[in-house]
């Protein structure tokens, strides 16, 4: 196992050098530059000097190898927009809300849906099981800026006395409540139909029927028999998830004024700040292997048929 | 719709009940039907004169340890994610009859009576050949000695070169813990090696019972002569007359 992770690990690397190249190439494609906007007037000579004080004179190979140079070194440059700031700046400031704010919507998610999708099959084609899913439904289908609105609409302004959550910021426990809500729906909507769905196959299963011959209890087959043998799908499907939901999202941190990670990213992309762009995604990307490698280690765990094809 | 219906039979306390007939003759319903784990709409089971069909919750799953089953899928009825220790050792911890220590001794004897290596407890079932799994089942099905085994197709999934070492472990099992069997099986030549009577099913009814020679050599019911003729022989030019003999007799069947 360790010399799994060990690899795994290693693999990473060169997943980080192929990311970083392709953010480069691409954000060099797009049409301008930080410092050539219509809106800021700057004098032609102040923009060469710009341009050759963050070496955007140089040739594209030598402002990459300086770039991948500095991601190892854990220095991710300074930001061309924002004066005085540096990408570490950003993320080390910013980056927390977001992992706060997806870490809690994830939690919602599974600790909701997984239990929602579960009771659904036990009970399917009943009226829970119609209503749940109805539900789950809608709140895969509706999106996030629609939820969140909704939800600042009834819970802090009309029952807002009732429950005394605020509109919008990220301080006191009850202003995380309705954010990590609203962003945490629509996976909880899919956990919930996707663990149906698994868990009325495993159902199924012969080895449910031996479980039942044994003499098992029946909420013991449902947790030792069936919902373990349910769980890979859902942890397959958790993975990237968790990865999207901590990186931040640009509409929640806009509609709640999160001062999250996502805003930055997307005003960075606008105003081609390219090493605010490519540190972010640099960081995100680790984010989602390490989210990916996390559920092949649970696959590990949860699967024993999985376990000696890897070591 | 009814898949069993007007079945009716008694299985004598050690003796060996096959039960017969083609697939989809509601074989495999009737040995579920017995043990509940499907609740036949209408109609009685009784075990040493309890009414199963009676029996719900606490009561019916404390009866489960006097009757066992053998499922017929030795890879589709284990689950894959426990070890083999885990699965005969399953029975003893829901039923409470034992502290982990005597357990873990439990289980090995049980391996060792079915002739599976006990050093293996804590590999899982896919590691394993299907004669090997079907040890394990039969190993789960014993751990709680009952009275009662359901053997449903046991060895159908299997290799022909491993079906008779489970029959004799079978029968060796029978002998060794006084096991009273109903054996489901299509294959008519291993019911016979098996049982000492048999039940021929046709159609989810039950066409003829008696004592098993007597039922080989002098079959009252034409399906049974049928049965019987289906049963291949080692002999190609044999086979031919058999073949058609059996032919004649499904057309007769079929206009009666």
């Amino acid at each position: 196992m360790t010399a799994f992770i060990v690899r795994r690990l290693f693999w990473t690397l060169p997943v980080i050098l192929i990311v970083i190249f392709f953010t480069f190439v691409l954000m060099r494609q797009i049409e301008g530059n930080p410092f050539r906007t219509s809106e800021r007037n700057v004098p032609e000579s102040i923009q060469q000097n710009l341009e050759e004080k963050f070496g955007l004179n140089d040739p594209w190979y030598v402002q990459y190898a300086k770039y991948v140079k500095g991601v190892f070194t854990l220095d991710l440059g300074p930001s061309l927009v924002l004066r005085g700031r540096d990408v570490n700046d950003i993320v080390r400031e910013h980056f927390p809300e977001s992992l706060e704010l997806g870490g809690l919507a994830m939690l919602f998610a599974l600790v909701v849906g997984i239990p929602l999708g579960m009771l659904s099959a036990l009970r399917a084609n009943s009226f829970l099981d119609y209503t749940a899913m109805f539900f789950s439904n809608v709140g895969f289908a509706i999106p996030s800026f629609l939820v969140a609105t909704l939800l600042i609409y009834f819970f802090a302004l009309q029952w807002g006395d009732v429950f005394g959550f605020p509109t919008s910021g990220w301080t006191t426990w009850q202003s995380k409540v309705l954010p990590s809500l609203a962003l945490g729906l629509g996976p909880m909507a899919y956990f919930a139909r996707l663990t149906r769905g698994t868990m009325l196959e495993t159902l199924q299963q012969d080895y449910i029927r031996t479980a039942k011959a044994k003499g098992l209890r029946w909420r013991r087959i449902v947790a030792v028999h069936a919902l373990r043998n349910s769980l890979i799908p859902v942890v397959t499907a958790a993975g990237p998830i968790l990865g999207f939901l901590i990186t931040g999202s640009f509409i929640i941190e806009q509609i709640f004024a999160i001062p999250g990670i996502g805003r930055y990213y997307v005003t960075a992309v606008t105003g081609r700040d390219y090493s605010v762009v490519m540190g972010l995604t640099v960081l995100l990307s680790i984010i989602v292997i390490l989210a990916n490698l996390v559920v092949d280690i649970l696959y590990g765990i949860l699967d024993p048929r999985t376990r000696e094809a890897r070591t | 719709m009814h898949a069993v219906d007007g079945v009716s039979f008694d299985i004598l306390n050690g003796e060996t009940l096959g039960l017969v007939g083609e697939s989809g003759s509601g074989k495999s319903t009737t040995g579920y039907c017995i043990l509940q784990l499907m609740r036949p709409n209408s109609g009685s089971v009784r075990f040493e004169g309890v009414e199963l069909t009676e029996l719900k919750g606490e009561s019916l799953r404390r009866m489960r340890r006097r009757m066992q089953i053998v499922f017929q899928d030795p890879y589709s009825s284990l689950d894959p994610r426990m070890t083999v220790g885990n699965i005969v050792a399953e029975p003893l911890i829901v039923h409470s009859v034992s502290n982990r220590k005597e357990r873990r001794a439990r289980v090995r004897e049980l391996l060792d009576t079915v002739g599976f290596d006990p050093s293996f407890t804590n590999r899982y079932p896919h590691e394993f050949s299907g004669g090997q799994r079907q040890r394990i089942g039969i190993a789960r099905a014993l751990a709680l000695s009952p009275d009662l085994i359901v053997c449903d197709e046991p060895v159908s999934a299997l290799d022909v070169s491993i079906q008779a070492q489970i029959l004799n472990l079978l029968k060796d099992l029978q002998d060794q813990f006084g096991l009273t069997y109903l054996f489901i099986a299509h294959d008519l030549s291993v019911v016979r090696t098996m049982s000492d009577r048999i039940a021929v099913m046709n159609d989810g009814k039950i066409v003829e019972i008696g004592d098993a020679q007597y039922v080989y050599s002098h079959p009252r019911e034409e399906y049974t002569r049928a049965l019987l003729k289906a049963v291949p022989i080692p002999d190609p030019r044999k086979m031919k007359e058999r073949k058609q003999e059996r032919r004649q007799l499904q057309k007769s069947l079929a206009d009666g």
